[in-house]
Protein backbone atom coordinates (compact mmCIF):
# COMPACT_ATOMS: atom_id res chain seq x y z
CA UNK A 1 0.00 0.00 0.00
CA UNK A 2 3.09 2.34 0.85
CA UNK A 3 4.38 1.48 -2.06
CA UNK A 4 1.47 2.08 -4.13
CA UNK A 5 1.05 5.89 -2.48
CA UNK A 6 5.08 6.57 -3.07
CA UNK A 7 4.47 5.63 -6.55
CA UNK A 8 1.18 7.67 -7.17
CA UNK A 9 2.82 10.75 -5.98
CA UNK A 10 5.66 9.75 -8.46
CA UNK A 11 3.10 9.61 -11.32
CA UNK A 12 1.52 12.70 -10.30
CA UNK A 13 4.69 14.68 -9.81
CA UNK A 14 5.76 13.90 -13.42
CA UNK A 15 2.28 15.12 -14.64
CA UNK A 16 2.73 18.13 -12.71
CA UNK A 17 5.43 19.02 -13.86
CA UNK A 18 4.46 18.24 -17.01
CA UNK A 19 1.60 20.83 -16.61
CA UNK A 20 3.92 23.33 -15.48
CA UNK A 21 5.87 23.71 -18.71
CA UNK A 22 3.14 25.75 -20.04
CA UNK A 23 2.66 28.04 -17.02
CA UNK A 24 0.54 30.78 -18.67
CA UNK A 25 -1.97 28.63 -20.22
CA UNK A 26 -1.85 26.78 -17.24
CA UNK A 27 -2.80 29.92 -15.65
CA UNK A 28 -5.72 30.91 -17.97
CA UNK A 29 -7.05 27.15 -17.96
CA UNK A 30 -7.64 27.40 -14.40
CA UNK A 31 -8.63 30.55 -14.55
CA UNK A 32 -11.49 29.99 -17.55
CA UNK A 33 -12.55 26.92 -15.03
CA UNK A 34 -12.95 29.36 -12.06
CA UNK A 35 -15.17 31.99 -14.34
CA UNK A 36 -16.67 29.37 -15.71
CA UNK A 37 -17.84 27.83 -12.99
CA UNK A 38 -18.02 31.71 -11.17
CA UNK A 39 -20.96 32.40 -13.85
CA UNK A 40 -22.74 29.13 -13.15
CA UNK A 41 -23.40 30.43 -9.55
CA UNK A 42 -23.93 33.95 -10.67
CA UNK A 43 -26.78 32.76 -12.52
CA UNK A 44 -28.10 31.02 -9.54
CA UNK A 45 -28.33 33.84 -7.20
CA UNK A 46 -29.83 35.77 -10.20
CA UNK A 47 -32.34 33.41 -10.45
CA UNK A 48 -32.86 33.50 -6.28
CA UNK A 49 -33.15 37.59 -6.31
CA UNK A 50 -35.82 37.13 -9.05
CA UNK A 51 -37.91 34.15 -7.54
CA UNK A 52 -36.92 34.49 -4.13
CA UNK A 53 -36.64 30.75 -2.93
CA UNK A 54 -36.55 27.63 -4.99
CA UNK A 55 -39.83 25.12 -3.34
CA UNK A 56 -38.55 25.26 0.37
CA UNK A 57 -35.04 25.68 -0.12
CA UNK A 58 -33.50 29.07 0.00
CA UNK A 59 -30.15 30.45 -1.85
CA UNK A 60 -27.74 28.89 0.89
CA UNK A 61 -29.64 25.71 0.97
CA UNK A 62 -28.80 25.62 -2.77
CA UNK A 63 -25.69 26.99 -2.30
CA UNK A 64 -24.60 24.00 0.23
CA UNK A 65 -25.61 21.35 -2.67
CA UNK A 66 -23.93 23.32 -5.54
CA UNK A 67 -20.52 23.51 -3.29
CA UNK A 68 -20.80 19.54 -2.44
CA UNK A 69 -21.28 18.81 -6.23
CA UNK A 70 -18.70 20.94 -7.51
CA UNK A 71 -16.24 19.92 -4.95
CA UNK A 72 -16.58 16.20 -5.74
CA UNK A 73 -16.74 16.86 -9.46
CA UNK A 74 -13.43 18.79 -9.57
CA UNK A 75 -11.90 16.01 -7.45
CA UNK A 76 -12.85 13.33 -9.95
CA UNK A 77 -12.09 15.46 -12.71
CA UNK A 78 -8.49 15.56 -10.97
CA UNK A 79 -7.47 12.12 -9.89
CA UNK A 80 -9.81 10.12 -12.92
CA UNK A 81 -9.70 12.41 -15.79
CA UNK A 82 -7.27 9.08 -17.35
CA UNK A 83 -10.21 7.11 -17.94
CA UNK A 84 -11.30 10.19 -20.22
CA UNK A 85 -8.32 9.83 -21.76
CA UNK A 86 -8.22 6.01 -21.70
CA UNK A 87 -10.20 5.53 -25.45
CA UNK A 88 -6.83 7.30 -27.15
CA UNK A 89 -5.20 4.26 -25.21
CA UNK A 90 -7.17 1.93 -26.95
CA UNK A 91 -7.05 3.37 -30.54
CA UNK A 92 -3.69 3.47 -30.58
CA UNK A 93 -2.56 0.30 -29.02
CA UNK A 94 -1.03 1.92 -25.78
CA UNK A 95 -2.60 -0.10 -23.39
CA UNK A 96 -1.10 -2.81 -24.35
CA UNK A 97 2.49 -1.11 -22.20
CA UNK A 98 0.28 -0.98 -19.45
CA UNK A 99 -0.50 -4.75 -19.61
CA UNK A 100 2.95 -5.99 -19.39
CA UNK A 101 3.59 -3.97 -16.13
CA UNK A 102 3.38 -5.64 -12.81
CA UNK A 103 0.29 -3.09 -11.47
CA UNK A 104 -3.21 -3.19 -11.74
CA UNK A 105 -3.98 -1.15 -14.93
CA UNK A 106 -7.44 0.53 -13.03
CA UNK A 107 -4.10 2.58 -10.76
CA UNK A 108 -1.54 2.93 -14.02
CA UNK A 109 -4.89 4.78 -16.02
CA UNK A 110 -6.03 6.37 -12.90
CA UNK A 111 -2.37 7.71 -12.33
CA UNK A 112 -1.70 8.52 -16.20
CA UNK A 113 -3.50 11.93 -15.92
CA UNK A 114 -3.70 14.36 -13.38
CA UNK A 115 -5.14 17.15 -14.19
CA UNK A 116 -4.32 20.14 -12.03
CA UNK A 117 -6.35 23.31 -13.62
CA UNK A 118 -9.08 21.70 -12.44
CA UNK A 119 -7.94 23.63 -9.00
CA UNK A 120 -10.30 26.49 -10.78
CA UNK A 121 -13.72 24.44 -9.81
CA UNK A 122 -12.48 23.16 -6.51
CA UNK A 123 -11.93 26.66 -5.49
CA UNK A 124 -15.06 27.99 -7.03
CA UNK A 125 -17.10 25.29 -4.88
CA UNK A 126 -15.29 25.33 -1.92
CA UNK A 127 -15.89 29.18 -1.68
CA UNK A 128 -19.57 28.66 -2.55
CA UNK A 129 -19.72 25.86 0.06
CA UNK A 130 -17.84 27.75 2.59
CA UNK A 131 -19.90 30.77 2.23
CA UNK A 132 -23.31 29.05 2.45
CA UNK A 133 -21.97 27.51 5.89
CA UNK A 134 -20.94 30.03 7.21
CA UNK A 135 -23.56 32.56 6.98
CA UNK A 136 -26.98 30.23 6.11
CA UNK A 137 -27.96 29.87 9.83
CA UNK A 138 -27.79 26.34 9.92
CA UNK A 139 -27.41 24.91 13.12
CA UNK A 140 -24.24 22.20 12.53
CA UNK A 141 -22.86 19.80 15.33
CA UNK A 142 -20.14 17.46 14.98
CA UNK A 143 -21.55 15.06 13.44
CA UNK A 144 -22.84 17.82 10.42
CA UNK A 145 -19.06 19.16 9.91
CA UNK A 146 -18.04 15.64 9.59
CA UNK A 147 -21.46 14.64 7.18
CA UNK A 148 -19.66 17.50 4.56
CA UNK A 149 -16.34 15.90 3.96
CA UNK A 150 -17.65 12.55 3.76
CA UNK A 151 -20.67 13.29 1.00
CA UNK A 152 -17.64 15.28 -0.85
CA UNK A 153 -15.71 12.16 -1.19
CA UNK A 154 -18.35 9.88 -2.03
CA UNK A 155 -19.09 11.83 -4.70
CA UNK A 156 -15.92 12.10 -5.46
CA UNK A 157 -16.23 8.64 -5.83
CA UNK A 158 -19.19 8.25 -7.56
CA UNK A 159 -18.18 10.76 -10.31
CA UNK A 160 -14.29 8.58 -10.36
CA UNK A 161 -16.72 5.41 -10.60
CA UNK A 162 -19.20 7.30 -13.81
CA UNK A 163 -15.36 8.32 -15.37
CA UNK A 164 -14.43 4.23 -15.37
CA UNK A 165 -17.29 3.20 -16.53
CA UNK A 166 -17.28 5.24 -19.56
CA UNK A 167 -13.40 3.90 -19.69
CA UNK A 168 -14.83 0.60 -20.04
CA UNK A 169 -17.26 1.51 -22.92
CA UNK A 170 -14.07 1.79 -24.84
CA UNK A 171 -13.15 -1.81 -24.48
CA UNK A 172 -16.15 -2.43 -26.70
CA UNK A 173 -16.70 0.29 -28.58
CA UNK A 174 -14.21 3.22 -29.51
CA UNK A 175 -16.51 5.54 -30.33
CA UNK A 176 -16.32 8.24 -27.72
CA UNK A 177 -20.07 8.26 -26.36
CA UNK A 178 -21.31 11.43 -25.67
CA UNK A 179 -24.02 9.76 -24.27
CA UNK A 180 -21.88 9.24 -21.02
CA UNK A 181 -22.29 13.01 -20.06
CA UNK A 182 -25.37 13.16 -19.77
CA UNK A 183 -25.29 10.96 -16.22
CA UNK A 184 -21.51 12.62 -15.69
CA UNK A 185 -22.17 16.75 -16.66
CA UNK A 186 -25.77 16.28 -16.69
CA UNK A 187 -25.08 15.05 -13.03
CA UNK A 188 -23.45 17.74 -11.94
CA UNK A 189 -26.11 20.34 -13.48
CA UNK A 190 -29.03 18.57 -12.16
CA UNK A 191 -27.52 18.14 -8.17
CA UNK A 192 -26.92 21.60 -8.40
CA UNK A 193 -30.56 21.87 -7.06
CA UNK A 194 -32.44 19.71 -4.58
CA UNK A 195 -33.59 16.33 -6.52
CA UNK A 196 -36.99 16.68 -4.93
CA UNK A 197 -38.01 19.82 -8.04
CA UNK A 198 -37.71 17.07 -10.21
CA UNK A 199 -40.27 14.58 -11.74
CA UNK A 200 -40.61 10.61 -10.47
CA UNK A 201 -38.35 9.22 -13.56
CA UNK A 202 -35.66 11.83 -13.30
CA UNK A 203 -35.48 11.22 -9.41
CA UNK A 204 -35.49 7.36 -9.73
CA UNK A 205 -32.62 7.49 -12.04
CA UNK A 206 -30.41 9.55 -10.25
CA UNK A 207 -31.05 7.92 -7.12
CA UNK A 208 -31.35 4.29 -8.02
CA UNK A 209 -29.11 3.34 -11.29
CA UNK A 210 -26.64 6.38 -10.68
CA UNK A 211 -26.96 7.20 -6.53
CA UNK A 212 -26.28 10.64 -6.57
CA UNK A 213 -28.97 11.59 -4.63
CA UNK A 214 -27.03 9.59 -1.89
CA UNK A 215 -24.09 11.58 -1.71
CA UNK A 216 -25.72 15.20 -2.46
CA UNK A 217 -29.11 15.60 -1.64
CA UNK A 218 -30.00 13.07 0.97
CA UNK A 219 -26.73 14.12 3.17
CA UNK A 220 -27.57 17.90 2.12
CA UNK A 221 -31.35 17.28 3.91
CA UNK A 222 -29.40 16.08 6.71
CA UNK A 223 -27.31 19.23 6.57
CA UNK A 224 -30.31 22.07 6.63
CA UNK A 225 -31.92 20.03 9.42
CA UNK A 226 -34.65 19.27 7.75
CA UNK A 227 -34.22 15.17 6.96
CA UNK A 228 -38.46 14.74 6.67
CA UNK A 229 -37.89 16.53 3.66
CA UNK A 230 -35.66 13.80 1.74
CA UNK A 231 -38.56 11.38 1.99
CA UNK A 232 -36.12 9.06 3.47
CA UNK A 233 -35.57 7.40 6.96
CA UNK A 234 -33.08 9.47 8.76
CA UNK A 235 -30.29 7.32 9.44
CA UNK A 236 -30.25 6.67 5.83
CA UNK A 237 -29.26 10.47 5.33
CA UNK A 238 -26.04 9.56 7.23
CA UNK A 239 -25.16 6.58 5.45
CA UNK A 240 -26.27 7.62 1.72
CA UNK A 241 -22.65 9.18 1.11
CA UNK A 242 -21.02 5.48 0.66
CA UNK A 243 -22.99 4.19 -1.54
CA UNK A 244 -20.80 6.65 -3.57
CA UNK A 245 -17.83 4.53 -2.90
CA UNK A 246 -19.56 1.14 -3.21
CA UNK A 247 -20.43 2.64 -7.01
CA UNK A 248 -16.58 3.10 -7.35
CA UNK A 249 -16.13 -0.78 -6.31
CA UNK A 250 -18.58 -2.06 -8.18
CA UNK A 251 -17.12 0.49 -11.78
CA UNK A 252 -13.87 -1.19 -10.81
CA UNK A 253 -15.36 -4.72 -11.17
CA UNK A 254 -16.55 -3.96 -14.35
CA UNK A 255 -13.20 -2.39 -15.62
CA UNK A 256 -11.67 -5.92 -14.28
CA UNK A 257 -14.17 -7.60 -16.84
CA UNK A 258 -13.52 -4.81 -19.51
CA UNK A 259 -9.45 -5.67 -19.35
CA UNK A 260 -10.17 -9.55 -19.61
CA UNK A 261 -12.62 -8.91 -22.73
CA UNK A 262 -9.64 -6.78 -24.12
CA UNK A 263 -8.17 -7.86 -27.48
CA UNK A 264 -5.52 -5.51 -28.46
CA UNK A 265 -5.63 -3.37 -31.90
CA UNK A 266 -2.39 -5.25 -33.13
CA UNK A 267 0.22 -4.09 -35.00
CA UNK B 1 -19.23 35.20 -55.27
CA UNK B 2 -18.86 31.92 -57.14
CA UNK B 3 -15.46 31.03 -54.84
CA UNK B 4 -17.11 31.59 -51.62
CA UNK B 5 -20.63 29.18 -52.59
CA UNK B 6 -18.31 26.50 -53.68
CA UNK B 7 -16.51 27.05 -49.65
CA UNK B 8 -19.83 27.45 -48.08
CA UNK B 9 -21.07 24.01 -49.77
CA UNK B 10 -18.12 22.31 -49.35
CA UNK B 11 -18.05 22.62 -45.80
CA UNK B 12 -21.73 21.91 -45.90
CA UNK B 13 -21.37 18.87 -47.24
CA UNK B 14 -18.35 17.65 -45.21
CA UNK B 15 -20.66 18.86 -41.74
CA UNK B 16 -23.57 16.58 -43.03
CA UNK B 17 -21.99 13.24 -43.00
CA UNK B 18 -21.57 13.74 -39.19
CA UNK B 19 -24.83 12.88 -38.86
CA UNK B 20 -24.62 9.75 -36.21
CA UNK B 21 -22.26 12.79 -33.95
CA UNK B 22 -25.04 15.52 -34.62
CA UNK B 23 -27.86 12.62 -33.34
CA UNK B 24 -25.93 11.99 -30.25
CA UNK B 25 -25.40 15.64 -29.74
CA UNK B 26 -29.05 15.90 -30.11
CA UNK B 27 -30.31 13.75 -27.54
CA UNK B 28 -27.73 14.57 -25.12
CA UNK B 29 -29.14 18.47 -25.48
CA UNK B 30 -32.72 17.12 -25.02
CA UNK B 31 -31.61 15.70 -21.71
CA UNK B 32 -29.96 18.92 -20.48
CA UNK B 33 -32.94 21.02 -22.12
CA UNK B 34 -35.21 18.58 -19.84
CA UNK B 35 -33.01 19.30 -16.29
CA UNK B 36 -33.40 22.72 -17.00
CA UNK B 37 -37.51 22.83 -17.78
CA UNK B 38 -37.64 21.52 -14.45
CA UNK B 39 -35.83 23.55 -12.69
CA UNK B 40 -37.43 26.39 -13.51
CA UNK B 41 -40.89 25.14 -13.42
CA UNK B 42 -39.85 24.60 -9.81
CA UNK B 43 -39.04 28.47 -9.51
CA UNK B 44 -42.25 29.11 -10.62
CA UNK B 45 -43.75 27.08 -8.43
CA UNK B 46 -42.01 28.64 -5.58
CA UNK B 47 -43.26 32.46 -6.29
CA UNK B 48 -46.58 33.30 -7.17
CA UNK B 49 -45.33 37.02 -8.29
CA UNK B 50 -45.43 37.85 -11.61
CA UNK B 51 -42.25 37.91 -13.96
CA UNK B 52 -41.59 39.47 -16.96
CA UNK B 53 -42.11 36.21 -18.56
CA UNK B 54 -44.18 33.25 -18.28
CA UNK B 55 -43.39 29.52 -17.31
CA UNK B 56 -44.91 28.78 -20.91
CA UNK B 57 -42.48 31.26 -23.07
CA UNK B 58 -39.26 30.59 -20.46
CA UNK B 59 -39.96 26.76 -21.63
CA UNK B 60 -40.12 27.66 -25.41
CA UNK B 61 -37.08 30.15 -24.56
CA UNK B 62 -35.08 26.62 -23.20
CA UNK B 63 -36.07 24.32 -26.07
CA UNK B 64 -34.96 27.50 -28.50
CA UNK B 65 -31.63 27.96 -26.72
CA UNK B 66 -30.49 24.05 -26.54
CA UNK B 67 -31.22 23.93 -30.32
CA UNK B 68 -29.37 26.72 -31.19
CA UNK B 69 -26.79 25.99 -28.46
CA UNK B 70 -23.76 25.68 -30.75
CA UNK B 71 -24.84 29.62 -32.26
CA UNK B 72 -23.51 30.46 -28.88
CA UNK B 73 -20.31 28.20 -28.12
CA UNK B 74 -18.22 29.88 -31.07
CA UNK B 75 -14.83 28.94 -30.93
CA UNK B 76 -11.70 29.80 -33.83
CA UNK B 77 -12.43 27.71 -36.65
CA UNK B 78 -10.25 24.58 -36.00
CA UNK B 79 -9.10 24.66 -40.09
CA UNK B 80 -7.83 28.14 -39.72
CA UNK B 81 -6.38 26.97 -36.64
CA UNK B 82 -4.77 24.07 -37.83
CA UNK B 83 -3.54 26.44 -40.88
CA UNK B 84 -1.81 28.76 -38.55
CA UNK B 85 -0.20 25.94 -36.28
CA UNK B 86 1.45 24.67 -39.27
CA UNK B 87 2.23 27.40 -41.53
CA UNK B 88 0.18 26.53 -43.77
CA UNK B 89 -1.95 29.39 -44.18
CA UNK B 90 0.76 30.47 -45.90
CA UNK B 91 -1.53 29.12 -49.06
CA UNK B 92 -4.02 31.05 -48.06
CA UNK B 93 -2.34 34.41 -49.21
CA UNK B 94 -2.39 32.94 -52.72
CA UNK B 95 -5.37 32.71 -53.50
CA UNK B 96 -6.85 34.79 -55.77
CA UNK B 97 -10.04 35.64 -53.20
CA UNK B 98 -10.55 38.32 -50.56
CA UNK B 99 -8.91 36.63 -47.75
CA UNK B 100 -11.64 37.88 -44.97
CA UNK B 101 -14.38 37.05 -46.72
CA UNK B 102 -12.93 33.56 -47.21
CA UNK B 103 -12.34 32.87 -43.87
CA UNK B 104 -15.68 34.50 -42.86
CA UNK B 105 -17.47 31.97 -45.21
CA UNK B 106 -15.81 28.96 -43.55
CA UNK B 107 -17.00 30.51 -40.35
CA UNK B 108 -20.21 30.56 -41.57
CA UNK B 109 -20.55 27.06 -42.98
CA UNK B 110 -19.21 26.03 -39.68
CA UNK B 111 -21.75 27.62 -37.39
CA UNK B 112 -24.72 27.17 -39.57
CA UNK B 113 -24.29 23.42 -40.72
CA UNK B 114 -24.32 21.84 -37.13
CA UNK B 115 -26.81 23.75 -35.88
CA UNK B 116 -29.13 23.42 -38.29
CA UNK B 117 -28.28 19.43 -38.22
CA UNK B 118 -29.08 19.50 -34.91
CA UNK B 119 -31.90 21.89 -34.25
CA UNK B 120 -33.79 20.23 -36.75
CA UNK B 121 -34.67 16.91 -34.71
CA UNK B 122 -34.87 18.76 -31.36
CA UNK B 123 -37.49 21.25 -32.52
CA UNK B 124 -39.05 18.44 -33.68
CA UNK B 125 -38.84 16.08 -30.22
CA UNK B 126 -39.18 18.90 -27.71
CA UNK B 127 -42.42 20.48 -29.93
CA UNK B 128 -44.02 16.94 -29.52
CA UNK B 129 -43.43 15.42 -26.14
CA UNK B 130 -41.97 18.52 -24.20
CA UNK B 131 -44.30 21.38 -24.62
CA UNK B 132 -42.28 23.80 -26.99
CA UNK B 133 -44.80 25.76 -28.67
CA UNK B 134 -45.16 26.80 -32.90
CA UNK B 135 -44.39 30.39 -33.17
CA UNK B 136 -46.91 33.11 -32.23
CA UNK B 137 -48.27 33.62 -35.53
CA UNK B 138 -46.57 33.21 -39.01
CA UNK B 139 -45.64 37.25 -38.94
CA UNK B 140 -43.24 35.95 -35.69
CA UNK B 141 -42.23 32.82 -37.46
CA UNK B 142 -41.16 34.63 -40.34
CA UNK B 143 -39.71 36.88 -38.56
CA UNK B 144 -37.60 34.53 -36.26
CA UNK B 145 -36.52 32.79 -39.22
CA UNK B 146 -35.09 36.63 -40.32
CA UNK B 147 -33.91 37.13 -37.17
CA UNK B 148 -32.20 33.50 -37.17
CA UNK B 149 -30.13 34.51 -40.31
CA UNK B 150 -29.26 37.30 -38.50
CA UNK B 151 -27.91 35.73 -35.53
CA UNK B 152 -26.56 33.29 -37.84
CA UNK B 153 -24.46 36.21 -39.57
CA UNK B 154 -23.38 37.83 -36.12
CA UNK B 155 -21.72 34.58 -34.78
CA UNK B 156 -19.61 34.15 -38.00
CA UNK B 157 -18.32 37.19 -37.71
CA UNK B 158 -17.75 36.80 -34.00
CA UNK B 159 -16.01 33.38 -35.26
CA UNK B 160 -14.38 34.96 -37.31
CA UNK B 161 -12.61 37.79 -35.04
CA UNK B 162 -11.96 34.95 -32.71
CA UNK B 163 -9.99 32.80 -35.11
CA UNK B 164 -8.02 35.92 -36.67
CA UNK B 165 -6.59 36.67 -33.19
CA UNK B 166 -5.32 33.37 -33.38
CA UNK B 167 -2.26 35.05 -35.36
CA UNK B 168 -1.19 36.51 -32.65
CA UNK B 169 -1.50 34.12 -29.87
CA UNK B 170 -1.45 30.76 -31.86
CA UNK B 171 -3.18 28.91 -28.74
CA UNK B 172 -6.24 30.54 -28.52
CA UNK B 173 -6.39 28.72 -25.44
CA UNK B 174 -7.61 32.28 -23.45
CA UNK B 175 -10.39 33.25 -25.92
CA UNK B 176 -11.72 29.99 -26.51
CA UNK B 177 -12.44 29.69 -22.75
CA UNK B 178 -13.16 33.00 -21.70
CA UNK B 179 -15.72 33.76 -24.76
CA UNK B 180 -18.12 30.84 -24.61
CA UNK B 181 -19.19 31.16 -20.60
CA UNK B 182 -19.19 35.15 -21.42
CA UNK B 183 -21.70 35.25 -24.25
CA UNK B 184 -23.36 31.79 -22.54
CA UNK B 185 -24.94 34.25 -19.80
CA UNK B 186 -25.20 37.52 -21.49
CA UNK B 187 -27.01 35.80 -24.44
CA UNK B 188 -29.90 34.34 -22.31
CA UNK B 189 -28.14 30.65 -22.20
CA UNK B 190 -28.28 30.23 -19.37
CA UNK B 191 -30.85 32.42 -17.61
CA UNK B 192 -33.55 34.11 -20.21
CA UNK B 193 -32.41 37.39 -20.29
CA UNK B 194 -35.69 39.04 -19.63
CA UNK B 195 -35.29 37.46 -16.01
CA UNK B 196 -32.19 39.51 -15.14
CA UNK B 197 -32.80 42.42 -12.77
CA UNK B 198 -34.12 45.93 -14.14
CA UNK B 199 -30.88 47.58 -13.81
CA UNK B 200 -28.69 44.85 -15.83
CA UNK B 201 -31.49 45.33 -18.99
CA UNK B 202 -30.09 48.67 -20.33
CA UNK B 203 -26.64 47.04 -20.69
CA UNK B 204 -27.89 43.63 -21.85
CA UNK B 205 -30.06 45.53 -24.54
CA UNK B 206 -27.13 47.52 -26.18
CA UNK B 207 -24.56 44.38 -25.86
CA UNK B 208 -24.12 42.34 -29.33
CA UNK B 209 -24.48 39.04 -27.04
CA UNK B 210 -28.45 39.07 -27.21
CA UNK B 211 -28.57 38.99 -30.89
CA UNK B 212 -27.16 34.99 -30.74
CA UNK B 213 -30.22 33.65 -29.13
CA UNK B 214 -32.15 35.95 -27.34
CA UNK B 215 -33.76 38.01 -30.09
CA UNK B 216 -35.15 35.72 -31.82
CA UNK B 217 -36.82 33.53 -29.55
CA UNK B 218 -38.37 36.36 -28.43
CA UNK B 219 -39.32 36.63 -31.65
CA UNK B 220 -40.48 33.58 -32.49
CA UNK B 221 -42.69 33.36 -28.76
CA UNK B 222 -44.31 37.24 -29.50
CA UNK B 223 -42.83 38.07 -26.71
CA UNK B 224 -41.49 40.52 -29.02
CA UNK B 225 -43.93 41.32 -31.93
CA UNK B 226 -43.40 40.92 -35.35
CA UNK B 227 -44.39 44.77 -35.52
CA UNK B 228 -41.77 45.44 -33.18
CA UNK B 229 -39.34 43.23 -34.26
CA UNK B 230 -37.58 45.52 -37.19
CA UNK B 231 -35.30 47.14 -34.58
CA UNK B 232 -33.64 44.14 -32.78
CA UNK B 233 -33.09 42.66 -35.55
CA UNK B 234 -31.28 45.96 -36.87
CA UNK B 235 -29.80 45.58 -33.76
CA UNK B 236 -28.53 42.04 -34.89
CA UNK B 237 -27.22 43.20 -38.22
CA UNK B 238 -25.55 46.41 -37.18
CA UNK B 239 -23.32 44.69 -34.50
CA UNK B 240 -22.41 41.82 -37.48
CA UNK B 241 -21.39 44.58 -39.11
CA UNK B 242 -19.82 45.92 -36.85
CA UNK B 243 -17.74 42.67 -36.10
CA UNK B 244 -16.81 42.11 -40.00
CA UNK B 245 -15.22 45.57 -40.16
CA UNK B 246 -13.39 44.70 -37.25
CA UNK B 247 -12.34 41.84 -38.70
CA UNK B 248 -11.08 42.82 -41.64
CA UNK B 249 -8.76 45.92 -39.91
CA UNK B 250 -7.73 43.12 -37.48
CA UNK B 251 -6.61 40.38 -40.45
CA UNK B 252 -5.36 43.36 -42.73
CA UNK B 253 -3.31 44.59 -39.18
CA UNK B 254 -1.81 40.83 -39.23
CA UNK B 255 -0.92 40.21 -42.45
CA UNK B 256 1.68 43.69 -42.57
CA UNK B 257 3.46 41.78 -39.90
CA UNK B 258 2.87 38.15 -41.27
CA UNK B 259 6.61 36.28 -41.64
CA UNK B 260 6.06 33.29 -43.65
CA UNK B 261 9.44 31.02 -42.93
CA UNK B 262 10.31 28.67 -45.79
CA UNK B 263 11.98 25.82 -46.48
Amino acid sequence: MARLVRLYMHYAGISIRSQMQYRASFAMAAAGHLVVTGFGFAALAVLFRRFGSLVEWSLHGVAVLYGITHVAFALAEAFARGFDVFPAMVRDGSFDRLLLRPLSTAFQVAASEIQLMRIGRLTQGLAVLGWALATGGFSLGLAHWLLVPLAILGGACLFSGLFVLSGVLSFWTIETLEVVNTVTYGGVEATQYPLSIYRPWFRHLFTFVVPLACVNFLPGAALMGMPERAGAPEWCLWLAPFAGVLFLLASLQVWRVGVRHYTSTGS
Amino acid sequence: MRPYIAVLSANFRMMLQYRAAAFAGAVTQVFWGLIRVMVFEAFYRSSSLVHPMGLDEVVDYVWLGQAMLLLTTFGPDPHIREMIRSGNVAYELTRPTDLYGFWYVRCLAARTAPVILRAVPQLLIAGLFFGLRAPASPASGAAWIASTLAAMLLSAAFGAVISITLLWTISGEGASRFLPAVSWLLSGNIIPLPLFPEWAQGVLNVLPFRGLADTPFRIYMGHIGPGEALLPILHQVVWAAAFVLFGRWLLARAMRRVVVQGG
